[in-house]
């Protein structure tokens, strides 16, 4: 069950050539622009840089969005960076959604323009009606404790304990044998400065 | 290392080791077992009297086997804490004491044999993994005679034998004769760069590492002679073509070209190395006082314990997978885990230190927050829906779920992590994931095979490691056909027998549900969950006349995006042999049964 009164906007990300090039993102743009609820179906070079993320804002502004779908890169790379973007123009985070159309499509099927392009519109209608259904979340809060664990006593976690000490942290640094110092302490002289180890 | 054990603010833990790690980003749980030192280490004055007297002498692990050292020691001068220690798998016997000549020469009284091990609980808000490298073993590489002749030495153990630390205190011999050998030669890449035996990748550090060993010769005996077989030699860092500038003018030779064979000649128990030298073109023979085996670096062989502790990944190569390899390179998988030194690859000390002060940056950016937002994807119950069975519970993999027979079952907000498991077991469709909410997955589902469904596989993929699989196969461009649709979900358990059964009934060929392998699970182990829920669902397509092979199960790694093109070429391979007529009788009986399974399971809600 959607809801009523939505009022989607699709956003088609180039990426440079990283889309474009195997994607025909401008065709993606149409089709999306013909999907239910959508209002709005902007193309971009790159929808993460601040034109992109601009123009995101003015249109949720302009346009009344109420769901934002961004067709790029995997969310595992931009989705805090547009659920940001969302948010500073007022809308909850948790209703914007990704399509996949980098990792999942341009870069893997680099010799297939038209599978390509299918799939990528298709990625972006699966997202279109998942975003039907999405809901404002509000997160919880949780406290955070002061302390921080560095497993091993090497030349890594000795550099570690100490900036984190340094900076004001509690260090639990926990070492397996009886001496931190690590394989660094069984060195006699280290490149570059040839000096001793320990 | 002694400024780290005088910090007033750094609390050394040695002989320990992290046991079980539970909670989240900014607020983790971790038990550490701390060993019985049996030694007081804040009483202790490292004055030596305890290893005079005791009777037991062991191979020393400090000088790699090169010296020895008595069941209490200490593990080299410089130790940080500077303090004894009995081994008790080499003291004689503690309970009874069979010896205890240690504790009655101890001035101090600091030796008790009743110390226990600990159990120690932490509260931390951040970790970082530092646990460091192995060294490449070099006995499987025979040719070269590691275990056969004495005067083939490893380079770690060269470290020790110029170290005036060592068990020469640096007057620098060969072990087999104890003299000083004049003609020394260093093959690189052992256990590097071999695509049989060792590992394929290059150890980052061994090339500069022979170059080191090659001045500190040339500074102490500048009359040495020394040859270096090599591949290619890999001086890329600041200052290091220098440091390789300098040792071919003090006379180092560099011959590219690894040793075919290493024989000894017995007499003179002198190593004679035939070499093709590639350059020069031809055979070479040369006989050589002392081999120097630079062997490379590879993954801890003890270290999967605390990476599934910790729900870490590994690459390929078995180091420690960053988050992104570019962007979040000291970022572990798991939010409030971050990776520093040899753990995640081999580097040199310059690059493990600088990797330690950027974890310091991330970690120290979780600390000095005041509070942390942890995403909305937790699980809600109908109460209205609920029927108190209880396999919610059963399933959650963090106890989760409060539930007690007759009443609805509760979830605990703080303690769910969002895996979703809990709801694809509901058979009341009671439970909901925020934002994975069945609706909006039921939707994508179905959107996947709008259009053209006999040409679609609907392909679930988990966030952590099935789906970043597929990311690692888009950056790595490994193609495949295009005909899969990708639904994310967080865990590869959230995959509601619906959601398979829905895309099957509207025409899909192929279902594919994929996740992370059984031990990387980031929800402990709700992928087994996954495993019962699709064995059972094959049961059901079969018994409906469906073939099982239609739905296929995969586990994929974030590091293996080589496996999951695989999988994509594979099942559009069986996509093609699903034939039309099948689908249609699919379409058919699954519709006829989901008819069937409504009403019965509102008669059972009605109960």
């Amino acid at each position: 069950m959607s809801e009523d009164g939505l009022r989607i906007g699709v956003f088609v990300c180039d990426c440079g050539l990283n889309i474009a090039n195997t994607v025909d993102t401008e065709a993606v743009r149409q089709y999306a622009e013909g999907l239910p609820d959508v209002v709005a179906s902007v193309g971009n070079r790159y929808t993460c840089a601040d034109p992109g993320q601009e123009e995101i804002k003015r249109y949720i502004r302009e346009n009344d969005l109420n769901r934002v779908v961004v067709a790029s890169c995997s969310p595992r790379l931009h989705e805090p960076t547009f659920r940001h973007c969302v948010e500073e123009a007022g809308l909850n985070k948790y209703l914007f959604e990704m399509a996949n159309i980098r990792e999942h499509c341009s870069w893997v099927h680099s010799e297939d323009h038209a599978g390509a392009t299918q799939k990528a519109k298709d990625t972006v209608r699966m997202a279109v009606d998942r975003a039907r259904h999405l809901k404002p979340q509000i997160e919880a809060e949780v406290p955070v404790t002061d302390a921080a664990l560095v497993i091993g006593g090497g030349v890594a976690g000795i550099q570690a304990a100490l900036d984190l000490a340094d900076t004001g942290h509690h260090v639990y640094l926990v070492e397996k044998e009886p001496s931190i110092g690590g394989i660094m302490a069984q060195l006699d002289k280290t490149f570059p400065t040839m000096d001793c180890s320990i | 290392m002694m400024d780290a054990g005088r910090h007033p603010r750094i609390e050394l833990m040695t002989l320990s080791e992290v046991e079980e790690v539970n909670g989240y980003i900014g607020n983790f749980k971790v038990k550490v077992r701390k060993k019985a030192r049996y030694v007081d280490e804040k009483e202790c004055t490292a004055c030596g009297d305890c290893a005079d007297v005791c009777p037991v002498t062991y191979p020393d692990e400090y000088q790699v086997g090169l010296g020895t050292r008595k069941a209490v020691y200490i593990p080299f001068a410089q130790a940080v804490p500077s303090s004894y220690v009995i081994n008790p798998e080499n003291c004689l016997g503690s309970n009874p004491i069979a010896c205890g000549k240690c504790a009655e020469r101890c001035e101090k009284k600091c030796i008790d044999f009743d110390i226990q091990d600990e159990i120690v609980e932490l509260e931390v808000g951040a970790i970082i993994v530092a646990t460091g490298m192995d060294t490449y073993d070099p006995t499987e590489m025979d040719e070269y005679g590691y275990t056969r002749f004495q005067n083939v030495v490893t380079s770690l153990e060269f470290e020790r034998l110029i170290c005036a630390g060592g068990p020469t205190e640096g007057h620098f011999v060969r072990p087999g004769d104890m003299n000083r050998p004049k003609r020394i030669g260093f093959v690189q890449c052992v256990g590097s760069r071999m695509e049989n035996r060792g590992n394929p990748y290059c150890s980052n550090i061994c090339c500069m590492n022979t170059i080191k060993d090659s001045l500190l010769l040339k500074e102490h005996y500048p009359d040495t002679e020394i040859f270096v077989f090599y591949i290619d030699l890999r001086a890329f860092g600041k200052g290091f073509e220098d440091l390789l500038k300098r040792s071919r003018e003090a006379g180092v030779n560099y011959i590219r070209g690894l040793p075919g064979s290493v024989m000894e000649d017995p007499e003179t128990e002198n190593l004679i190395v035939d070499v093709e030298n590639t350059t020069a073109g031809r055979l070479e023979q040369y006989n050589l006082d002392m081999l120097v085996l630079s062997v490379g670096l590879e993954p801890r062989g003890d270290g999967d314990p605390l990476r599934q502790a910790l729900n870490l990944s590994k690459t390929s190569d078995g180091f420690l997978l960053e988050a992104h390899p570019k962007l979040r390179p000291v970022d572990a998988s798991t939010p409030g885990v971050f990776l520093a030194g040899c753990v995640e690859s081999p580097k040199d000390v310059k690059d493990s230190v600088t990797q330690a002060s950027a974890a310091v940056a991330r970690a120290s950016h979780i600390l000095t927050s005041d509070k942390l937002t942890v995403e909305a994807i937790t699980a809600t119950i109908d109460k209205e829906k609920c029927t108190a069975c209880g396999a919610c519970a059963k399933v959650c993999p963090y106890g989760a779920i409060r539930w007690e027979k007759k009443t609805p079952a509760e979830v605990i907000e703080a303690m769910c992590a969002g895996c979703g498991t809990c709801a694809a077991e509901c058979k009341f469709d009671a439970i909901n994931i925020k934002h994975f909410s069945d609706e909006a997955l039921m939707a994508q589902t179905e959107s996947a095979v709008a259009e053209n469904a006999s040409e679609r596989i609907v392909a679930f993929a988990c966030n952590w490691c099935s789906y970043a699989g597929g990311d690692g196969a888009g950056t790595s461009r490994l193609q495949y056909p295009p005909n899969a649709r990708i639904i994310r979900t967080m865990c590869s358990g959230r995959v509601d027998e619906r959601f398979v059964l829905r895309a099957f009934e509207l025409g899909a060929p192929i279902v594919l549900v994929s996740g992370c392998h059984f031990a990387d699970c980031h929800y402990i182990d709700a992928n087994r969950a996954t495993q019962r829920r699709v064995d059972k669902l094959w049961d059901k397509l079969e018994k409906l006349g469906i073939r099982p092979e239609r739905l296929q199960l995969e586990w994929i790694s974030a590091a293996e995006g080589q496996k999951f093109a695989t999988v994509m070429r594979e099942i559009e391979k069986m996509r093609q042999r699903v034939t039309a007529e099948e689908i249609e009788h699919t379409i058919k009986v699954l519709k006829e049964d989901r008819g069937k399974q409504e009403s019965k399971r509102k008669a059972k809600a009605k109960v």
